[in-house]
């Protein structure tokens, strides 16, 4: 009791003369400012007079019915545009002083910016533009890279790099329709897809672990692996009698009876499989036990320090193995999403990439689940809205959109946005 | 990564040999040789191929059904079942002893070199990465890049025909190199992980070549297919063979690209650069190495060869850009660079191998219905066995390279720990990059 209140007491000063000396950080209060001027200059400059911009934000379901709002596309997009000057000001107000945003700031900048985009690019179209549509299907690109990335934060955490992921979510889809086929259940398919996930796990950290093989290389060779396999068993067993082996299974969806009623969040949010419910509590639950339990310091502790934990009595080989094994149980799981959770049947590298883009999503969220949880959904978001416009027809080509998360990542690791510090200890084999 | 290959001294060396006996000495000596390992994990490969060719056969299915009662039968269809693919497997990828004609036996070989040339290339470009300690995982977008650059300027540009082709290579090595100096300047500047750079870049180059082949001044191609126009005959690399064979001159360019990064990292100074940053990079800043310059050169080099590999491919073969002009080259060349042991005549006889494995394997999925996706697991099964010598020798009940007996370590194991060099001689030199990686970073807080 009285160590703590000693810690306070010097804490404070010391704070203070950090203030004091800490050089005025410009980065943000900069990019800041070039994005509204972008959304000034690009999106409401440009914005054709006269014309308008469509929104649909309702579904049936909601318990009152908003219509589709129809609003003038430049007036929206100055307005829109000078409300982020002001956020950009606010910014470098307060980066002057040297005080800190909130975490309000960067969320409602970029909430603003997409919607001055969207105005913009939706302008005199004649088209509308369902929110509600973008919004599920950012959900639904995020599910696969949400789990992968989770599966990422806790075997790195741990110390082991997992190059894997793509391989853990494609054999987590395969097993997945293979099983729920089988048993003509998806739920089964949902109970085994994790199993395949674990077992790649357990092959990366065999090889790893035990051999001291170096981990990205045993990752990047798993991946070949698994896309071999199921490829190959795709074009034998699955497709002589896709009947009993590939049937398509979907998991329904469980609407929450009030929560899903609510008008935009309910749809997106709680009208979903119980995978989707999985996801919200896996994220949450981990967000807790990596930082609040016994599990999780040991976790982190073998992956920043393992001589400081084998010193302590953590066996450090044994806790990774396990952690590894468990992450991937969690992309496995994630796999099952390709197949019983959108209802299709497997197909040939169906995980086409995604696993990469998680292991970027972890990295992007600094190897904090919720960190990579919202990495994860600006990837998603991203996409579906490159995948809407693309239909609409827009004046950014769609590829350009669908850039921006990888170029993000890398300004991201380059440390132009903020800083990256992998566990310290990751892809170390700890040898006594 | 010589620990595998050397020799002991040769004072303990006889001592044991004495000890032990003639056979298990020379047993031991074989355990040691990497190209043993090698071999064994080609066979051990090949078997697990063969368990999965097995397992998916219908006809092998329904003798497995009356098993017990005619087990001759599970065994004779099997092996006739591997017979066939393996058979086809050869046939399709040295020499086709069942063609009708002579052009029609040798041209499997010529194929196999043909699928080899961006296979050797790209393996080259990520293999100096290896050496050199960094982990380039962006093979598939610098190969993009080359073919993108090698493939405009081979359509685009009108130019008489020596220097045409000489032009669109060098276009393909410049592309290449701009893809792989992006994630270098920037490992060299910021510290930023090469594996998630170049992984990021492998995308953008897939979403950069989608657009720009939906753009007329770059395709030139005046259709609405997301394809390029065809290289001009002055562009394209000459046939080694004349008609009826693919095999091209690209076959020379891998040829002398091995034997260049041989002298490079071998004989020059700036390759003695690249493996003193890749084996210490604390010892060569201290010796007055540039760590950062020889950092981003590295990856810059391999970029550009694995542009070359690319620009080869397009010049050679395929002539024209589509959306998946790449395949899986730049992750394949992983592989081979894994399988060459880094090394560049090793690098070329793996990009060999796997040419010879994916132009065979397309004759048996033609003949006997064996997908040739058996071919991907046949390769990583290979490269995951020769990272691992020791589970290779345990499968083979080999001795441990440092003469103890089994029962005795395995008491002495529940006291003390396993010896380091059960460590990948493959991974040792790599072993450093996060390490060193994370030191960088870690300063930086």
């Amino acid at each position: 009791m009285s160590a703590e209140t000693q810690t306070t007491v010097e804490a404070a000063p010391r704070e203070q003369a950090e203030a004091r000396l800490r050089p005025i950080r410009w980065k943000f209060p900069i990019t800041y400012a070039i994005l509204a001027l972008i959304s000034l200059a690009v999106f409401a400059l440009l914005a054709p007079a006269e014309s308008q911009t469509q929104f649909r934000l309702a579904t049936s379901t909601d318990f009152f019915t908003i219509p589709a709002i129809t609003v003038p596309s430049a007036p929206t997009a100055w307005v829109l545009g000078l409300a982020l000057a002001v956020l950009a000001a606010l910014a470098l107000l307060r980066a002057v002083q040297r005080r800190r945003l909130g975490v309000w700031h960067p969320i409602v900048f970029g909430a603003l910016f997409v919607l001055a985009f969207l105005v913009w690019a939706g302008a005199g179209r004649g088209a509308v533009i369902p929110l509600v549509t973008v919004l599920t299907g950012a959900l639904a690109l995020s599910v696969p890279l949400i789990f992968g990335a989770m599966c990422g934060v806790v075997g790195e955490r741990s110390g082991i790099i997992n190059i894997a992921i793509e391989g853990q979510l494609l054999a987590g889809a395969f097993l997945a329709a293979v099983a729920a086929s089988l048993f003509t259940s998806a739920y089964v398919g949902l109970i085994a897809a994790p199993f395949a996930g674990a077992a790649v796990g357990a092959l990366l950290v065999w090889f790893s672990v035990k051999y001291h093989v170096n981990q990205i290389i045993v990752g990047v060779v798993l991946n070949v692996l698994v896309i071999g396999l199921t490829s190959f068993l795709y074009s034998t067993v699955l497709t002589q009698s896709p009947e009993i082996w590939n049937a398509r299974q979907q998991l329904p969806a469980l609407p929450i009876p009030i929560l899903s009623q609510i008008p935009i969040i309910g749809p997106v949010m709680f009208n979903q499989t119980i995978l989707v419910y999985l996801m919200y509590a896996i994220v949450i639950l981990l967000q807790i036990f990596v930082f609040k339990s016994r599990w999780g310091l040991r976790m982190r502790s073998v992956g920043e320090h393992p001589k400081a934990a084998d010193t302590v009595g953590i066996n450090v080989n044994r806790t990774r193995t396990i952690n590894t094994i468990f992450a991937g149980s969690i992309a496995g799981l994630g796999g099952a999403f390709f197949t019983v959770g959108q209802g299709l049947a497997f197909g040939q590298e169906m995980s086409a990439g995604q696993g990469f883009i998680a292991l970027a999503a972890m990295i992007l969220g600094r190897w904090n689940p919720v960190g990579a949880l919202c990495a994860a959904l600006l990837f998603g978001f991203s996409t579906s809205i490159g995948n809407v416009l693309s239909t609409i027809g827009t004046p950014v080509p769609s590829e350009m959109l669908l850039m921006i998360p990888y170029i993000i990542t890398i300004f991201a690791v380059a440390g132009f946005v903020g800083r990256v510090r992998p566990p310290a200890a990751e892809g170390v084999p700890y040898i006594k | 990564m010589s620990v595998q290959g050397a020799p002991g001294s040769t004072q303990p060396a006889a001592a044991l040999k004495d000890a032990e006996g003639r056979a298990h000495y020379a047993l031991r000596q074989l355990g040691q040789s990497s190209w043993l390992i090698s071999v064994l994990a080609v066979v051990v490969a090949l078997v697990v191929g063969a368990v999965l060719i097995l397992a998916a056969n219908p006809a092998v299915q329904s003798t497995l059904g009356y098993f017990f009662a005619q087990p001759g039968d599970f065994f004779a269809t099997s092996f006739q079942v591997i017979r066939d693919a393996y058979s086809a497997l050869f046939r399709g990828a040295v020499f086709d002893w069942q063609a009708p004609n002579a052009q029609r036996s040798i041209r499997p070989i010529t194929e196999t070199m043909v699928n080899s040339i961006p296979l050797i290339l790209a393996g080259l470009g990520i293999a100096i990465g290896f050496r050199s300690g960094m982990l380039n995982i962006g093979g598939q977008g610098q190969v993009i890049l080359g073919a993108s650059f090698a493939g405009f300027i081979g359509y685009a540009f009108g130019l008489p025909l020596g220097a045409h082709v000489l032009l669109a290579l060098a276009g393909g090595v410049l592309g290449g190199a701009i893809w792989g100096g992006i994630a270098g300047v920037l490992k060299a500047r910021t510290g930023a992980n090469e594996v998630i750079v170049t992984i990021m870049l492998n995308n953008i180059a897939l979403f950069l070549l989608a657009w720009l082949l939906r753009q007329q001044w770059f395709t030139q191609s005046g259709s609405n297919q997301p394809q390029s126009a065809p290289v001009d005959e002055s562009a394209r690399l000459f046939g080694l063979l004349g008609d009826g064979f693919r095999v091209h001159a690209g076959f020379l360019v891998a040829i002398l690209a091995t034997v260049f990064v041989w002298w490079l990292m071998e004989r020059s100074t700036l390759g003695f650069e690249f493996r003193a940053i890749g084996e210490n990079p604390q010892a060569a800043r201290t010796a007055g190495i540039s760590v950062g310059k020889a950092t981003a050169l590295v990856l810059i080099v391999g970029g550009a060869l694995c542009g070359l590999g690319g620009a080869a491919m397009l010049l050679g073969t395929e002539h024209r850009l589509t959306p998946g002009i790449a395949g899986t080259i730049g992750f394949d060349a992983i592989t081979v660079a894994l399988l060459g042991r880094s090394k560049p005549l090793g690098t070329f006889l793996a990009g060999l191998l796997f040419g010879g494995l994916t132009a065979g394997g397309v004759l048996m999925q033609a003949q006997t219905g064996t997908p040739i996706d058996i071919v991907l697991v046949l390769q990583s099964v290979i490269v995951l066995l020769i990272a691992a010598p020791p589970l290779v020798r345990a499968i083979f009940f080999l001795p441990r390279p440092d003469g103890e007996p089994r029962a005795r370590l395995r008491r002495r194991r529940s006291k003390t720990d396993p010896p380091r060099d059960d460590a990948d001689p493959g991974g040792q030199s790599t072993d450093q990059v996060p390490d060193e990686h994370h030191q960088e970073q870690g300063s930086h807080r």
